[in-house]
Formats: C-alpha cells, sequence, structure tokens
C-alpha cells in the first residue's frame, strides 16, 4: 500500500498519460516529446491553478 | 477528362494479414500491437506507463469495478476493461476488491480507470500504424 501525496499522485498521473498522449497524437518523435511536454505542462499547471482557486473560494 | 490513378498513398501499407491483430493484441498486452510493427521504443514507453499506471492504481487500494449497477459502474468497468489482460489477471487474483475507503484509494480507483482508457487509445494507434492511417 502507498499514500501519495496529492500532488505526487498529479505528477504521476501526468507524466504517465502525457507519455501515451505523445506517442499516440503526433507522428515524429520530436513532435511526440513535444506535445508530451506540452501535455505535462497542461496537467501539473492546470491542478496548480485550480488548487489555488478553490483555496481562496473556501477562504 | 483526365482521371487520376489510384496510387497508394504515402505510408500506406498493405492490407494484407489480419489488420486488427495490433488492435487486438495492443488491447490484450499494453505496448504489444506497436512491438508487433517493430515499433519498440514507442512500445516500451507506453507498454511503462499504462501497466506503471495500473499497478500504482491497485496499491494505492484503488478498486476493480466488478459489476455494473448503475451508469457509473458501467463506464467505470468500459475503463477497467481497456487493460485487457491486466484486468483479467487482477480479478482472477481477487486484487481491488475492497471498497473504496480513503482519498488515496480513489485516486487508484482514477488511475486504473484512466490507465484502461489509455492503453485504448495505444492499441487504436498501433491498428492506424497497421492500416497506414499515421505514419510509421
Amino acid at each position: 500500500m502507498i499514500h501519495p501525496s496529492h500532488f505526487a499522485a498529479v505528477l504521476l498521473f501526468s507524466l504517465f498519460a502525457s507519455t501515451v498522449f505523445g506517442i499516440t497524437m503526433r507522428d515524429t518523435p520530436r513532435k511526440m516529446v513535444r506535445y508530451g511536454a506540452y501535455c505535462f505542462l497542461l496537467f501539473v499547471g492546470s491542478a496548480i491553478v485550480l488548487s489555488w482557486v478553490m483555496f481562496l473560494i473556501a477562504r | 477528362m483526365s482521371t487520376t490513378p489510384n496510387r497508394p498513398v504515402a505510408g500506406k501499407k498493405s492490407d494484407k494479414g489480419f489488420v486488427y491483430l495490433p488492435l487486438i493484441a495492443g488491447w490484450l498486452v499494453p505496448g504489444a500491437g506497436h512491438f508487433l510493427q517493430g515499433k519498440w521504443v514507442r512500445g516500451t514507453l507506453l507498454a511503462v506507463s499504462i501497466v506503471a499506471m495500473f499497478v500504482l492504481g491497485l496499491a494505492m487500494q484503488g478498486k476493480l469495478y466488478t459489476s455494473a449497477q448503475d451508469i457509473l459502474g458501467l463506464l467505470g468497468m468500459a475503463g477497467d476493461l481497456g487493460s485487457g489482460l491486466l484486468y483479467i489477471v487482477s480479478r482472477g487474483l481477487g486484487l481491488g476488491a475492497q471498497p473504496t475507503q480513503t482519498t488515496v484509494a480513489d485516486y487508484g480507483k482514477v488511475f486504473i480507470v484512466v490507465a484502461g482508457l489509455l492503453n485504448i487509445i495505444a492499441a487504436v494507434d498501433a491498428h492506424n500504424l497497421r492500416t497506414g492511417r499515421k505514419q510509421p
């Protein structure tokens, strides 16, 4: 049984999902890496932004 | 009026053989559809990502959907079934049978469902490579 923090779970989820998205959605290795990195940043960035929004709403 | 002769599209592969083999193999074993076509690096990355996500989900005590009693259960089971043999073997071993009681277990449940959905995307990608719809 493992107990990752919420942020660690976000990072793991984003890493694996972005890898699959990059490979399957683009044709060339260079584009795959760029799209995978783009998806990863969007996953993590949106999680951080939404977390702050929820934090400010809850105050 | 001139007509353009039918030429094979660039990257179009022969339709000889069973074109659905990469789709089925990729569904049953993550990455296998790409391995069948010699895409070793892509297949390995896909397999590692999908299997790791599934195993991490189980390690977080995520639940495997076993029956579809409502619409959410049906969607969850459809996602779980996307993992192919991983789901079947895990069910056989009795893994993921405990009910979701913690937040981490809820994350795990999502990891398992998403691993199945990602595996379906990967299997369809292998099929597109086989038919030539996607450039190799």
